[in-house]
């Protein structure tokens, strides 16, 4: 029988070392509403996701009363509207009107955001792809909780440089549409190479075309509890460490692993995966950066921070695949700036570059994540910057994304407020030196050669 | 059968034992176990119930409970056993 002991150790990494479940996120298909009539799709998509997800708030609260564990946010993914919207959108302004159905959905459900305003060009681009990816800027500044995402590259296909570089035009063009409000709506807008088809983290999350009609994914999250098991094992050798960080990985996962299952249950929907994912909060003690500095390191971004993260980020894997039947999602470490109080410190004093942190994208999920960077900020240094990251996931066969908010009107050395869970980000400088013509360059950079498997 | 863990800690006060005892028999809650102990004169306790003759629904009890906490000041919680157990238990 459990005793006071690990009651007590449970209760202590929820109250005082902010464990939560980040995230119940519903995957819905709605490769059913598709229709060449706009209005009828509209309606179809409106009628299907309030159906789906009508109880999903409701359980996600019971969840969290009856186990006394917070579930943060409840979510919702779709199918990527490029493929959904296709036969029915002859304009860019066609889709946004799909994306104020979602919001509409959305906020009639309860869920906070909604994911899956996407598309899927890693190998080529669909006039309806490129339309949706048109449409993004004034999708995401005329609505509240729709997400964006769209995956420009993969292992298997190489990278769509067109697509990249049109990307770095929509970024900057969704910065310029929410420029009185520090081009916030580029926090709802992530590029990725290798998306997975079942992540439930916003901004990315999409529910892809192999899964089934509804699905529930849950995102769990204990930077703090990390940090405070390893707080008691300093100045112990590696193998004492990785211990450590693999059994606290194994507790918080367990935890995600119930309320996914819960969830699954009570909603009479299947559950998907388990995310492993790492992820911090602005909260003090939720910082992945804190676990960077308890693990040796003066700030996050000082020589060794690959080092340590490759370590982390391998250890939180090896505690959670035990502990979920089935796991899945981007699973890592993120290392978001702006939501993470230790990065910020760390960009502050100066420790932590763009250039460091592109380096620790190669051992941890995701990318360059809640980046602030100059409003002055080229459109094609913005594809260089992201073509950079497409590439580390390309070759490393694993998902990287680039989320990057290049603030009008701001420069380095300000601060801008995203607000809530998103937090706080200090401006960084990015590398002045042009990469103009490698990004207008046309075409699609090869699959890497450790591809070709079959 | 679903088994609920009752957690009550706080400062140290005459009649907390009591007061608990006397909700959760007044609800029909069968306790199946407690546990207790003084840290730097802080009272924490653990008990073990059987909550499913009751004919409160979970969140009332946890309201409820909640509640004769906060008026002898100390923090009542309640939460399902599962918890507990996939966290600590393969």
């Amino acid at each position: 029988m459990i005793n006071i002991f690990e009651v007590n150790e449970t209760n202590k990494m929820i109250e005082q070392e902010n464990l939560d479940v980040r995230t119940i996120t519903l995957g819905i298909s709605l490769l059913d509403c598709i229709d060449s009539d706009l209005n009828q799709l509209n309606a179809k998509i409106y009628e299907k996701i309030t159906t789906t997800a009508k109880d999903l708030v409701k359980v996600g609260n019971e969840i969290e009363k009856e186990f006394g564990i917070p579930v943060v946010n409840k979510r919702i993914s779709v199918t990527p509207i490029a493929l959904i919207g296709a036969a029915a959108c002859k304009t860019p302004d066609d889709f946004v009107t799909i994306a104020k159905t979602l919001d509409k959905a959305a906020v009639e459900v309860g869920v906070n955001l909604l994911g899956g305003y996407s598309a899927l060009v890693s190998k080529g681009t669909t006039k309806a792809d490129e339309l949706l990816i048109r449409s993004i800027p004034k999708a995401l500044a005329t609505t509240q909780r729709v997400c964006s995402s769209v995956n420009l590259g993969s292992t298997k296909t190489g990278i769509n440089m067109d697509a990249v570089r049109l990307m770095g035009e929509i970024i900057i063009e969704t910065a310029q549409l929410t420029k009185d409000i520090d081009s916030v709506s580029c926090m709802k807008l992530v590029v990725f190479c290798n998306a997975p088809d079942d992540n439930p983290f916003m901004a990315g999350a999409f529910h892809g075309v192999t899964e089934s009609d509804a699905i529930i994914n849950v995102g769990v999250s204990g930077p703090g509890v990390v940090k405070t098991a390893l707080s008691k094992v300093r100045g112990e050798n590696f193998e004492v460490l990785c211990e450590t960080i693999k059994k606290t990985a194994f507790k918080v996962t367990r935890v995600g692993q119930l309320v996914a299952q819960e969830a699954s249950k009570r909603l009479n929907i299947p559950f998907g995966i388990v995310d492993l994912s790492l992820a911090p909060t602005p909260a003090i003690g939720d910082s992945v950066a804190d676990i960077l500095c308890e693990i040796g390191l003066e700030y996050a971004g000082a020589p060794g921070t690959t080092a340590a993260l490759a370590l982390l980020n391998d250890q939180v894997k090896k505690g959670g695949v035990m502990a979920s039947s089935y796991v899945g999602g981007l699973s890592g470490a993120f290392i978001p700036v702006s939501e993470d109080q230790g990065m910020i410190d760390a960009v502050q004093a100066g420790a932590l570059t763009l250039e460091k942190l592109e380096a620790m994208t190669c051992v941890c999920s995701v990318g360059l994540d809640m980046i602030a960077i100059p409003g002055n900020t080229k459109a094609t240094t913005i594809s260089g910057i992201i073509a950079d990251e497409m590439a580390i996931g390309m070759i490393n066969q694993k998902t990287t994304a680039v989320r990057i908010i290049p603030v009008v009107g701001k420069d380095v050395g300000e601060t801008v407020e995203f607000g809530g869970l998103f937090g706080y980000a200090p401006i960084m400088p990015v590398n002045q030196y042009s990469c103009d013509a490698f990004v207008n360059r046309k075409g699609r950079i090869p699959a890497p050669i450790h591809s070709f498997k079959n | 059968m679903k088994k609920t863990i009752i957690t009550v800690v706080g400062k140290d006060t005459v009649g907390i034992i009591a007061k608990v005892c006397t909700y959760l028999a007044e609800n029909n809650i069968n306790i199946l176990d407690i546990s207790q102990t003084i840290v730097q004169d802080y009272f924490n306790m653990m008990m073990i119930v059987d909550a499913n003759k009751s004919a409160k629904p979970f969140s009332d009890m946890a309201m409820e409970l909640d509640k004769i906490g906060e008026d002898i000041g100390v923090k009542i919680t309640c939460q399902l056993e599962d918890i507990f157990n996939k966290m600590h238990r393969i």
